[in-house]
């Protein structure tokens, strides 16, 4: 009598056991060599830009390294303009991720904290030109800059990357501010504090984690962008990194070991945030999933 | 700081009751809304609405622009190179979409419980995703040139009829590229799907095990009706990237050989930037921004719903 029940239980723990924690051990069969396929496209092109281009003429691009050096990594640099541009990436990343996630936060912190008429209009409005297709603005784009004679610039390319990016990271930031709890802000009014002081001391804290998020998303965007690039610069040395990488296939034909160099180089970057980030850069790409 | 409204009725005129509104919102609160607004209305909006009227001209971008009415729309329609990029982008999408979604979701499943090794082949799934799309065109082109890796493995294989120039033979480059675009939107796809998982009920699917459900029967009919949400995301941005997709054609053929991997955003930047044609250009733009439309309304519709 006292047996069954115990019996049945037992065997509801060993069904749950099968869900939670016993896998197939044909698992790990598939998927080790599964993932080495997936990783081997990175691997082979960090191996071919680390051997030098004699080896790679004389014993063929598949053949396995014998020697290993850093001459495309040098040539890429150097005379494959990768350095120049990588700064160039970098001026335009930083001020553009700054100045954008800054004025988001004051759009965000209007819309969020403000009854103001319509908001919600305002804020699905901004939403939907981060979703346009960049293509419907990219010919007016160039001739705007044209206009304000700052076309082939790199003023050019921070303002637009701005001003495309804004709509997402304000949505993402209301959600984020108002969501904070409401006594803070009652505080710091009773306190006889205005907007400003409001914003600066009180918001600004508290929103550091989805700016965080924000930051590493948004620097991967901005670094990785091209078509933006291409439509608003013309000099070369102005290129950033993306840019300049098709240049250097156009200049280095079949010396893969400088091509395969220059892209680990404009790879590096965003691997960099993503790895020290990763947290954040995962929640930032599930926003608007809202699951 | 949204006080509560006064409970008295408010009986004056839509426009009055509207003006009370700003004007109970501060002025610097006002500044700090309007100066974003301004940027993203100067830089985005003004220049699509500008897209709209430019297509309705021809235009070299020197002097003034000559208006054509709908000329070029109803050119575009008799244009061959158009029509390959509309029948590319309708195998993109479905391609792209279906094979990161397949893998993606497959990843997701296989990796969404904790254990050994598990954190390990999620970064090495997901870390693709961090390239840019150029440097993902740049590794394949490596991968794929004539003496690469692709070919010694089909030689290797004993495969050697289907070796070949995979960038530079019509029938099969898009398809390369398409290979390359999906290794590294399968991370992404992963990541939205392990976060979909995260949000369904495992009870559920206790109790069909229970029952003897076997794992492919748990996952059809319990699990993946729970993802509903997560799939309309999915399919709304695989959409719109899809449309969007530019850069890895651009690094890998340019549109090449032959315009056989010509997509609608290649197709415009060649005719608006290199051929110059900005009135053309405009056109095709205005076509992706009509085709896209539809999925980003699907898209904040679902945002508008989670604001409210």
């Amino acid at each position: 009598m006292a047996t069954t029940p115990l019996r049945q239980s037992g065997r509801v723990q060993r069904g749950r056991r099968s869900i939670e924690h016993r896998r197939s051990p044909w698992f790990h069969v598939l998927m080790i060599p599964f993932t080495l396929l997936w990783i081997a496209p990175m691997v082979f092109v960090l191996v071919v830009s680390l051997r030098p281009f004699d080896d790679l003429i004389a014993r063929g691009l598949t053949a396995l390294p014998t020697t290993l050096s850093l001459e495309g990594f040098r040539t890429a640099l150097s005379s494959g303009g990768i350095a120049g541009a990588l700064r160039n990436s970098l001026i335009v990343t930083v001020v553009a991720v700054v100045l954008s996630l800054f004025l988001a936060s004051l759009a965000a912190f209007a819309l969020s904290r403000y009854r103001i008429p319509g908001r919600l209009v305002i804020l699905l409005v901004m939403l939907a030109g981060n979703l346009l297709p960049p293509q419907i603005l990219l010919i007016p784009v160039a001739k705007i800059a044209q206009g304000l004679g700052i076309y082939d610039s790199l003023t050019a390319l921070i303002v637009v990357q701005v001003g495309f990016g804004l709509g997402f990271y304000t949505f993402v930031l209301h959600g984020f501010m108002r969501a904070l709890p409401a006594e803070v802000f009652e505080a710091a009014v009773i306190d006889g504090a205005g907007p400003v002081r409001i914003y600066a001391q009180v918001v600004l804290p508290l929103t550091r984690p989805a700016l965080a998020a924000l930051t590493a998303l948004a620097t991967t965007w901005i670094f990785n962008d091209l078509i933006f690039a291409m439509t608003v610069l013309r000099t070369e040395t102005k290129f950033p990194i993306t840019a300049a990488l098709l240049n250097l296939q156009g200049g280095f034909v079949s010396q893969w070991n400088v091509v395969a160099a220059g892209s680990i180089i404009a790879a590096i970057p965003t691997a960099f945030v993503f790895f020290i980030f990763q947290k954040q850069f995962v929640s930032g790409l599930l926003v608007g999933t809202n699951k | 700081m949204s006080t509560a409204a006064p409970a008295l009725p408010d009986r004056r005129a839509p426009v009055a009751r509207w003006w009370a509104g700003v004007r109970k919102v501060p002025v610097v609160v006002w500044v700090f809304l309007l100066l974003p607004v301004a940027v993203e209305a100067f830089w985005v909006f003004w220049p699509a609405a500008n897209s709209f009227s430019l297509s309705m001209t021809r235009w070299n971008g020197v002097g003034a622009a000559e208006p054509v009415g709908v000329k070029n729309y109803t050119d575009l329609l008799a244009d061959p190179i158009f029509q390959t990029a509309v029948k590319n982008n309708v195998i993109w999408v479905v391609g792209f979409g279906g094979l990161s979604v397949l893998v993606g979701l497959a990843m997701a499943v296989l990796l969404n419980r904790p254990g050994r090794g598990i954190g390990l082949y999620r970064a090495a799934i997901y870390l693709p995703m961090v390239f840019s799309l150029t440097v993902t065109g740049m590794f394949w082109r490596v991968l794929y040139s004539p003496d690469g890796p692709v070919n010694a493995s089909l030689g290797l294989l004993g495969l050697q009829s289907w070796q070949r120039q995979w960038l530079a033979d019509p029938d099969v480059a898009l398809y390369a590229v398409l290979v390359a675009a999906v290794w590294r939107q399968v991370g992404y796809i992963m990541v939205l799907y392990l976060a979909g998982l995260k949000g369904v009920d495992p009870s559920l699917e206790e109790a069909a095990a229970v029952d003897g459900a076997n794992r492919w029967q748990r996952f059809a009919q319990i699990v993946f009706p729970q993802l509903r949400g997560v799939n309309a995301v999915v399919f709304a941005v695989t959409v719109i990237d899809s449309l969007r997709t530019f850069d890895i054609v651009w690094a890998m053929t340019r549109g090449g050989p032959y315009n056989s991997t010509q997509l609608l955003s290649t197709y415009m930047f060649e005719q608006g930037f290199t051929l110059v044609n900005l009135g053309y250009g405009s056109a095709i733009a205005v076509v992706i921004f009509l085709l896209a439309i539809a999925f980003i309304i699907t898209y904040l519709v679902r945002s508008a719903r989670t604001e409210d």
